[in-house]
């Protein structure tokens, strides 16, 4: 059984007792420590800035031309916290029930009442930095109500609050940066960990342009990298998003959680052809005021998709609202999960729409003709106009068509209170680890929980864990542990560039994507599974035999990139299908058609499943070993999530 | 069903950034006018694969058009024929069948070429760490309402804190001016309080570093306005020669200190 270390006492207290019992590190000893941190979205970033202010000396590392290009930045919706703004009955405890729940009772309550609790002082944060949150005419912050929630508390700063904050934690790294407290490396790609003595003491990294693989020495290392949603190829996540160095960590003995737990977002723009190379999100902050439909018949929807009739000619009497006819109290404002599957569930009994009929409607004009299409621009310009550009359609003018596409990964890198993985020193912030969305992620909380970690979680919890060493010496970087990890990434690099087969890296990229998607996507059965395992097993094999890299190492090179993460990318795929597999339960957006309710819902198996499913790599083709770690619910009862 | 197109494209090659590079003529076949530009130089790099040669390097990261990592000169405008919009949320519909495409790396003295469309725009970052923030710590900040903002300002400040730093502005710029970027950043803070008390040393701190980098001066002809994917207005650039006269007059302390 795996130690959570989450502190006794009441719920409440918890986390103010424990950041008295920790350790500090005195100002003047800081400074005699050095962090790295990986990935500089909103966790690495507000992460490394809070590090820095305290008095370390902090590295970042990050594959893009610049900290400020991380995925972070395309978060359209918002960001919730608890502050009540509103006076519609939110609290603390209420924010962490709704997460609890949302995320179907897989997370660890300690975590997510950390989360809520929190979520008010990164609020704060953001307007002191001057984060143009959207404000009311009294010049009061505005907030709007998301998925999964009956209280209006998300904050968001039009559709671009991602980019806002993110920007906002860029400022605070760059102000470090240029104080000498932190120091900044583009372009790099963290390609292992360095372990001493069992402990985390540094990284092996690729020099995106120079190919120079260097070593990097500090007494603790962060994983700030972000979620592993590009393993079904098409997602919304950025062309660059990978998990090679949670992964690679992984193989170093950080345990990797609930992979299987992966969040389909409902609203994103239908896939159109096989050319293509990303999905695109619409926030779901749309569905606030957008209205989900498709044909009540299949005939109708038939004529929809070969242009004989246009959405408008379909009469109200004839539109099936099925969100709002199946979950009347939240209607189009269901959780992610649940929209997800009802689309699908739609367009397989042949009512999709669109040429494909791989999609649903959204619709706004009741809002349009209720509130104005000035107001309805004022709230989703933006959104409005990126639709309008990828699909060459006018959502003012007819219903946008969507389709839920992979969004954002609840699994990953396990880790206990501190945020520390199974390795000492090495630690895991955002959307990398799995700590506190349990089975679904709800909206607006991404933001929440990569900033918490960042800011307010790990300033004090690292330093726990440096005031333990006993030992300010630096890490010796002469140590034999550097030079054989960096021999061993080398080697790696050279096997992938001795790949002179037939097929390309994004051929193989696909290949896994589609066996993803199609067994181990919205809906899982355990012959699918099974299936898909042999599926990847082979692909694995032909990737490693007839894969072509071009190139050499010592240039910029985008094959090579890639064939490094595909190559990890595969090994993941299996775990995930290995994690899918063991969880014969369905919850959140993990659905085992095997385990359902009568009404179709996620049917959960508390008896069996209500625990945290942490593997461990024992080797190359060797099957991961499942450690557990229990959930105890205290302060929540379990019970059927319903929606209605 | 989309239309299919064949077309010519003159790319910039270049193997790093010592080497000199040249224009090279390659043929984009069957492309669909529904894939974006960035889709269609997917193509062309797949199957310059498929033939054992070189793949074209361009930077390109979120594909929706906010981080601000692609770039490419397009028949000589910055992401290309449409208006407020990047290169990746171009589409092949804005092009014909036959048509010649001349794609060019950003062009600037401060941006050099890594490899082919790839440039170096770390003198962006060095500019934004000389004074792009506000100098407080995390935690000790006082109620986010306690700050109230008129709508109207904020809601400004966030028009200019949208510039998602492409270098557009300066790759359409006969003089490869950053003015438009700085200005951006120093707006945002000049007009909301939280900016007030740094305003002057800000505005100083982030021109030196500018002029620092090697970015030329302001050409007044408004070509960064017209060229920015995102709409940053060149009232910003008024904004910044206001708080850069102010920072002559009144800044409290010599910020190269």
């Amino acid at each position: 059984m795996l130690d959570s270390k989450v502190p006794a006492g009441p719920l409440a207290e918890k986390w103010s007792k424990h950041k008295f019992d920790m350790k500090l590190v005195n100002p003047a000893n800081k400074r005699k420590f050095t962090i790295i941190v990986v990935g500089t979205g909103l966790a690495g970033a507000s992460a490394a800035a809070s590090l820095a202010e305290l008095g370390y000396n902090v590295k970042t590392f990050c594959y893009q031309d610049s900290p400020r290009r991380a995925h972070s930045i395309a978060a359209q919706g918002g960001i919730n916290a608890a502050k009540n703004y509103q006076n519609d009955g939110d609290s603390v405890f209420r924010l962490f029930y709704d997460t609890i729940k949302g995320g179907d009772y897989r997370a660890r309550e300690a975590n997510v009442y950390r989360l809520a609790e929190v979520s008010v002082n990164i609020i704060d944060q953001c307007v002191a930095q001057g984060v143009p949150f959207a404000r009311e005419y009294g010049g009061l912050l505005d907030n709007r109500s998301f998925g999964g929630s009956q209280v209006s508390r998300t904050f968001y700063a039009r559709g671009q609050t991602g980019q806002q904050l993110l920007l906002g934690a860029y400022s605070a790294l760059n102000r470090q940066i240029h104080k000498g407290k932190v120091k900044s490396y583009t372009r790099h790609e963290m390609l292992d960990l360095v372990k001493i003595d069992g402990q985390a003491r540094g990284i092996i990294t690729r020099d995106l342009v120079t190919g120079k693989i260097e070593s990097h020495e500090g007494h603790a290392v962060l994983l700030c990298t972000g979620g592993y949603g590009n393993v079904f190829f098409l997602s919304t996540n950025a062309m660059g998003c990978n998990v090679t160095a949670s992964w690679r960590a992984h193989k170093r003995g950080a345990f990797f959680a609930n992979p299987c737990y992966t969040q389909i977002h409902p609203t994103c723009i239908p896939v159109t052809g096989d050319h293509q190379s990303k999905l695109t999100l619409m926030s779901e902050s749309l569905r606030n005021d957008g209205r989900v439909w498709v044909p009540k018949t299949k005939e109708l929807a038939a004529k929809l998709r070969k242009g004989e009739l246009t959405p408008a000619d379909i009469k109200e009497d004839d539109r099936d609202y099925f969100l709002e006819r199946k979950y009347p109290s939240f209607g189009n404002l269901v959780p992610r999960d649940v929209a997800s599957r009802n689309a699908k569930e739609m367009v397989d009994e042949g009512r999709g729409v669109g040429k494909t009929g791989v999609a649903v409607y959204l619709d706004f004009a009741e809002a349009i003709s209720r509130m104005g299409e000035d107001t309805v621009r004022a709230k989703y310009g933006n959104l409005f106009d990126m639709y309008a550009k990828i699909t060459d359609e006018n959502p003012y003018k007819q219903p946008m068509r969507i389709y839920p596409a992979v969004h954002y990964t609840m699994g990953g890198v396990w880790v206990d209170y501190n945020l520390m993985t199974t390795v000492p020193g090495l630690y895991c912030l955002g959307e990398a680890n799995f700590s506190d969305h349990g089975a679904n992620r709800l909206g607006a909380s991404a933001l929440m929980q990569g900033l918490s970690d960042g800011y307010f979680v790990i300033p004090y919890t690292v330093g726990d864990y440096l005031a333990n060493l006993g030992s300010f010496a630096p890490v010796d970087k002469n140590h034999p542990a550097f030079e054989q990890t960096r021999k061993e990434v080398e080697d790696h690099v050279n096997k992938l560039l001795a790949l002179r087969g037939t097929k390309t890296v994004d051929d193989i990229h696909k290949e896994l994507g589609h066996i993803m998607w199609e067994y181990c996507g919205m809906a899982r059965t355990a012959e699918g599974l099974t299936k898909a395992k042999g599926l990847i097993q082979d692909l694995k094999k032909e990737f490693w035999t007839n894969a072509n890299v071009l190139g050499e190492n010592e240039e910029m090179n985008m094959s090579l990139e890639k064939a490094g993460r595909v190559a990890d990318f595969l090994e993941l795929g299996e775990l995930m299908i290995d994690d899918a597999l063991n969880r014969s339960e369905s919850c959140g957006g993990h659905f085992r058609l095997e385990s359902q309710t009568e009404e179709g819902e996620a049917k959960r198996n508390d008896e069996e499943f209500t625990y945290v499913a942490a593997w461990e790599y024992k080797g190359e083709n060797q099957p991961e070993v499942l450690h557990k770690e229990e959930l105890i619910f205290e302060n929540v009862k379990l019970t059927q999530r319903s929606y209605k | 069903m989309s239309n299919l197109m064949n077309l010519t494209l003159k790319v910039w090659r270049q193997k790093n950034d010592k080497s000199t590079g040249q224009f090279v003529t390659i043929q984009a076949k069957d492309i669909a006018d529904d894939m974006s530009f960035l889709e269609m130089l997917d193509i062309v790099n797949d199957d310059l694969t498929r033939k054992g040669e070189d793949p074209i390097y361009f930077d390109h990261d979120c594909r929706e058009g906010i981080c601000g990592m692609c770039s490419l000169v397009i028949n000589g405008r910055p992401h290309g024929p449409m208006e407020g919009t990047t290169t990746c949320q171009l589409h092949m519909r804005s092009f014909h069948d036959g048509q010649t495409i001349v794609i060019e790396p950003w062009r600037a003295a401060a941006f050099p070429v890594l490899k082919d469309l790839a440039v170096d725009r770390t003198a962006f970052d060095r500019i934004q760490q000389a004074g792009g923030y506000v100098n407080i710590n995390t935690g000790g900040v006082p109620d986010a309402n306690t700050i109230a903002i008129p709508k109207v300002i904020a809601d400004e400040a966030f028009e200019s804190a949208t510039c998602i730093g492409c270098g557009a502005c300066v790759a359409a710029c006969k003089n490869a001016s950053a003015m438009l970027f700085v200005s951006a950043k120093v707006s945002q803070f000049a007009l909301l309080p939280q900016g007030q008390t740094e305003r002057y040393e800000r505005a100083q701190a982030m021109v030196d570093q500018m002029d620092a980098e090697g970015f030329g001066n302001c050409t007044n002809t408004g070509a960064c306005e017209a060229e920015c994917p995102v709409g940053i207005k060149l009232t910003n650039i008024a904004r910044l020669n206001r708080e850069y006269l102010g920072a002559k007059i009144f800044s409290q302390r010599d910020v190269h200190a």
